[in-house]
């Protein structure tokens, strides 16, 4: 600790920051442009100027940037000295010379950094009178626009994109008053983590283009917390919506999980909820007759009347909706609605997780880690937050270096000079090339039978009493021994794996380094990643229950005529289990009835619709892949812009259903009744309670408003309806109100906020006031509540797998997974769908070479007597005697993970 | 849309290719030889055109973008096409004391081109450079690789002369 004197006052601070960090951390304002908490300080912008003193009876004092000079004991600043001030007025006059002014039409208004600081440091009045430097704007792709004009120059852009997320694409061009961020020529910015330049960027050069199509200031949207339903990485985020759609997503700070930083998938793909064709009241889809709630419920009931019905759940439906279905049909006849190999790999990876002998990190906790072994997995594509974290995480070297030339870890840029390309090791083993290899000590590729193998060599090589490998060729033993090697070296080794190959060998793998790294007592972790948002709550939900809990089980019950009526919510059951399955369990039901937000081939297929709301118009808890429950709120209440809108929650319509058949009233009205229930039916899930408070909580008595003080138009939104303006919606289920009445501010300490906005701070620079110390951790806690803490009570070994051994004119078909269009939900906003791959086959190119086909040719395949028709990719460090095929793409299998492939051949013309 | 991109691709020929692989060598990062071959390049063309960044970069194992950065930061590096000889008038503070503006426009009146133009039959190309190293020479300039001191505005016309 150190005790800096600011204005005359004393304060203490952790002498290891620098002066802004620890002025901001203290809540005392000083401007700023191309410092970050996330980025560090490089002094370019010269924004936070503070005069410093040699001591108490220096009166003349020098003017230092507050982000460059280290708060050591015994300073003496002054923030509100005439000349700092002065100085800092001047900079940003300076920095606005080119500036169009256009704040009018600027998408970036009203949560612009550059507005916050002109503000803060009372520059208000413009002296250059000449003409200003302009630029031609480029064309970046679906996701982002660009308005180079509008460019103050403080490099964070490039920063972040470059040294923060691993972006070759951006970069600086040009000298002193004419420098242009952006591509050597126009095109798509490759980066899966583009999307956070919009909030990195301090003026509007950077903007959500998807928000520019149906464009509204944030103090003009109305805001929840939620969390990401694409990944299992839990991001938390803030959706804007205004006349009943979502305008943007932006991020919500949560120390603990994703910070500043969503992948581009996450703030891209909430287009499905706006979608024109979604159901919006309950549907008899042979007659499109529509009904309201209440004919509905009878309806469905009636429908329902002595018949055994079935209900199919959904990873991606929350804790509390497939609660609400096992609780309606029963848990004997509730089923999870994944498919079995996912599910028994699922279950596989709770048990690790749960019984194991490491700890899950946080995501914010991966970046501290200093030798990770990725196993398996395409983090890019799986769960594309964690590879932003694993970038940092190999920056750990470079700050290692830096501490040992006494340069503290804020100062970046000497940070990364005296470094170089110094990188903590990652090695990463997957099947095909990945998008992290660039930071990768080193990257092998290899069918899943033989990355598990790798892994069970990895393991032996740190515990000899792990099983060994017989039969590893030699290049591979050694590698394997480097590896091992490298995580005995480092301080915190990570092993990083999951389900998304299928293969069960390579969990238990990881599993076994987890194991020899506990058993050499390394202070290790394990990271395994789950397909979906709530895969992970979905297996502890059925962790006790009797029985096959897949989706294919519940085909069967249909089939077998166990079962002759089913419920399927929020899922597709075409994306889960063989089309000929599908049809045969449906054709079987003499009842369907699917509640979903979307018209899915299933729902096509079903006798009554009922919709469900999406993450947008629903609350509810997900359990992340680190095991963390976190609530989403609704964000909005869609039948206030139009009453025919019968939009509810799914635990709401299938507790009423359940009321309606069982002839009772409505138990649940509220949330927390559903998650108490939920929590109290399965121990595991008891701490769900804890994810959020609820219902009943209050600020100085006040709920929380989701819409920002200055929300304007409320009076006249629904004129061409009604002149009268009706009374709000009211929220039952939340301690948030759909209103710009209640706490919105920073003073007061709490967990779940809908908007970061403070007096001054409109951009999302607001988090700060939020925070423990900037960057840090919110002061009341980061939401949600971790349920998973391992007992280390399995201590036994998994046995090694059998080499993979193709036969010949067979393949094996593995998954390749895209972070645009393999999820479902997200493969339906449009902006995603400009980004998404074309269905295709990847072979080896000596494989192709050997067949005589060419990239692009059309080729047909047997997929386990499936025969299907794709074109040729080319993929070069494809492992031979495997076919990739795209997951979740157009006419691709739903489950093949582990299918045989043979008559590969080029089509007839 | 940019319209300043050239579309026609671009490839380095074997000379050039083979001076910045030997240049590559002489550093430890071969980021480090950014300036040589984009200096080689010029040399070899009389400027870079844009798809020099996407080869560069490609010799060097760096983005095309952090090329591009290099070569559109120094003033020397030309990223348009110029004349067979460069003319560099000295516009620092001791020539513009010593009247450089006089010899800018003897060179107008003879050439017809002012800063950063070339003629147009593509002999000379005009640019300022803010200092040769010459002071006690003022008013200097340049004429490709040849400095020229006390240059006065009636003796233009007879330096000009020896490059055709």
């Amino acid at each position: 600790m150190a005790t800096i004197h600011v204005d005359g006052k004393a304060y203490e601070v952790d002498g290891a920051d620098n002066l802004l960090h620890a002025c901001l951390s203290l809540g005392l304002d000083v401007p700023y442009f191309c410092w970050h908490p996330a980025l560090g300080s490089v002094g370019a912008c010269r924004q936070c100027a503070v005069k410093q003193y040699q001591d108490e009876n220096d009166t003349r004092g020098r003017l230092v940037m507050s982000c460059m000079t280290p708060a050591s004991d015994k300073t003496w600043i002054s923030i509100d000295d005439e000349e700092a001030k002065a100085f800092r007025a001047s900079v940003v006059e300076w920095l606005m010379i080119n500036h169009p002014h256009d704040c009018p039409v600027c998408e970036e208004g009203g949560h612009c950094h550059l507005q916050d600081m002109t503000v803060m440091t009372g520059h208000n009045q413009r002296r250059y009178r000449f003409t200003k430097r302009t630029h031609q704007n480029q064309e970046l792709g679906p996701f982002i626009a660009h308005e180079m004009n509008r460019c103050i120059a403080c490099y964070r852009c490039v920063r972040y994109y470059n040294d923060y997320a691993g972006g070759t694409d951006l970069g600086v061009f040009g000298a002193h008053d004419n420098v242009y961020f952006g591509r050597v020529e126009d095109g798509v910015l490759e980066s899966e983590f583009a999307g956070n330049l919009t909030e990195v960027c301090p003026t509007g050069v950077f903007t959500d283009k998807t928000h520019s199509e149906r464009y509204t200031r944030k103090w003009d949207m109305q805001f929840a917390p939620s969390i990401c339903h694409n990944c299992s990485a839990g991001c938390n985020i803030s959706p804007g919506e205004r006349y009943g759609e979502i305008r943007r997503v932006e991020n919500r700070f949560n120390g603990d999980v994703n910070h500043y930083f969503l992948c581009d998938r996450g703030r891209f793909g909430y287009g499905f909820v706006n979608r024109k064709d979604r159901p919006r009241q309950p549907v008899m889809m042979l007659s499109g007759m529509k009904m309201g709630v209440d004919a509905a419920l009878d309806q469905a009931a009636a429908l329902l009347k002595g018949r055994t019905v079935i209900g199919i759940g959904s990873p991606r439906a929350s804790l509390e909706s497939n609660h609400a279905l096992r609780e309606l049909v029963g848990a004997e006849n509730y089923y999870t609605g994944i498919a079995a190999q996912e599910l028994a790999n699922l279950q596989l990876i709770c048990q690790v997780l749960e019984t194991g002998p490491l700890p899950t990190p946080s995501m914010r906790e991966i970046e501290a880690h200093d030798a990770v072994f990725v196993l398996g997995e395409d983090l890019t594509q799986t769960a594309a937050r964690l590879a932003l974290a694993l970038r940092q995480a190999v920056k750990g070297k470079a700050t290692e270096i830096a501490a040992a030339a006494k340069i503290p870890e804020w100062h970046q840029a000497a940070v990364q000079n005296v470094a170089q390309q110094a990188r903590s090791p990652l090695f990463i083993a997957s099947v095909s090339e990945t998008r992290l290899d660039d930071v990768a000590t080193q990257s092998v590729q290899a069918a899943p039978q033989d990355l598990a193998r790798l892994g069970f060599a990895v393991a032996h090589a740190i515990d000899p009493s792990a099983p060994a490998v017989s039969g590893l060729e030699p290049e591979a033993a050694a590698l394997a021994q480097r590896i091992a090697d490298a995580l005995l070296a480092g301080q915190r080794p990570l092993i990083v794996s999951g389900a998304s190959l299928g293969s069960r060998d390579v969990i238990e793998a990881a599993a076994n380094i987890a194991q020899a790294l506990k058993n050499r007592e390394k202070n290790a972790s394990i990271s395994l990643v789950v397909p979906e948002a709530n895969s992970m709550g979905i297996a502890m939900l059925v962790a006790d229950d009797q029985g096959d809990k897949s989706v294919d089980a519940a085909l069967q019950a249909l089939t077998s005529g166990r079962g002759d009526a089913l419920l399927v919510l929020e899922n597709d059951l075409y994306r889960r289990a063989p089309v000929a399955a599908v049809d045969a369990a449906l054709a079987a039901a003499k009842i369907v009835i699917a509640a979903d937000h979307q018209i899915t081939e299933t729902a096509k297929k079903a006798h009554l619709v009922l919709p469900v709301g999406s993450f947008a118009e629903s609350d509810g808890t997900l359990v992340s892949q680190e095991g963390r429950a976190q609530r989403f709120f609704q964000v909005f209440d869609p039948s206030y812009y139009d009453s025919g809108n019968l939009v509810r929650e799914g635990w709401r319509w299938l507790h009423a259903l359940h009321a309606t058949r069982q002839n009772q009233p409505v138990d649940w009205t509220q949330l927390d009744q559903v998650t108490e229930a939920c929590a109290a039916a399965h121990p595991r899930l008891a701490g769900i309670r804890g994810a959020a408070p609820k219902a009943d909580f209050r600020i100085r008595g006040m709920k929380l408003a989701r819409e920002p003080h200055r929300y304007s138009g409320r009076t006249a939104m629904r004129a061409n309806i009604n002149v009268s303006e009706p009374r709000q919606p009211q929220d039952r289920d939340s301690a948030f109100a759909f209103s710009m009445e209640g706490y919105a501010g920073s003073a007061e300490d709490r967990q779940q906020i809908p908007f970061a906005w403070s007096p001054g701070w409109n951009s999302p620079q607001a988090w700060n006031k939020f925070q423990d110390e900037v960057g840090g951790h919110l002061r009341a806690g980061d939401p949600g509540v971790r349920l998973i803490e391992p007992t280390g009570e399995r201590n036994t070994w998994f046995a090694v797998n059998p080499a993979f051994a193709p036969e010949k004119g067979q393949w094996q078909a593995v998954p390749l997974h895209h972070l645009f269009g393999s999820e479902e939900t997200s493969a339906r906003a449009a902006p995603i769908q400009a980004r998404m791959p074309e269905p295709y086959v990847a072979l080896n190119k000596a494989e192709a070479d050997r067949l005589a086909v060419n990239e692009g040719a059309r080729l047909t395949l047997s997929l386990d007597g499936q025969t299907l028709h794709l074109p040729l990719r080319i993929l070069d460090d494809l492992p031979l005697g495997v076919i990739g095929l795209p997951v979740g793409l157009a006419g691709i299998p739903a489950v093949f993970a582990d299918a045989r492939v043979t008559d590969i051949q080029e089509a007839a013309q | 849309m940019s319209t300043l991109i050239q579309t026609d691709r671009f490839a380095l020929s074997e000379t050039e290719r083979s001076a910045i692989e030997h240049e590559m060598h002489h550093y430890e990062d071969p980021r480090a030889a950014s300036i040589e071959a984009l200096k080689i390049v010029q040399k070899a063309r009389g400027w870079v055109p844009d798809g020099a960044a996407d080869a560069i970069g490609a010799i060097l194992g760096i983005p095309a973008s952090d090329v591009e950065g290099v070569a559109t930061f120094y003033s020397q590096i030309f990223r348009q096409p110029v004349g067979r000889h460069i003319i560099r008038v000295c516009d620092s503070m001791t020539c513009f004391i010593g009247g450089h503006e006089s010899i800018l426009d003897a060179i107008g009146q003879q050439l017809g081109i002012a800063p950063g133009q070339t003629t147009a039959d593509g002999r000379f190309t005009l640019i300022p450079v803010c200092c040769l190293g010459n002071c006690d020479k003022a008013p200097a300039l340049m004429i490709d690789d040849d400095t020229f001191g006390d240059v006065r505005a009636d003796g233009v016309a007879a330096l000009l002369e020896a490059y055709p």
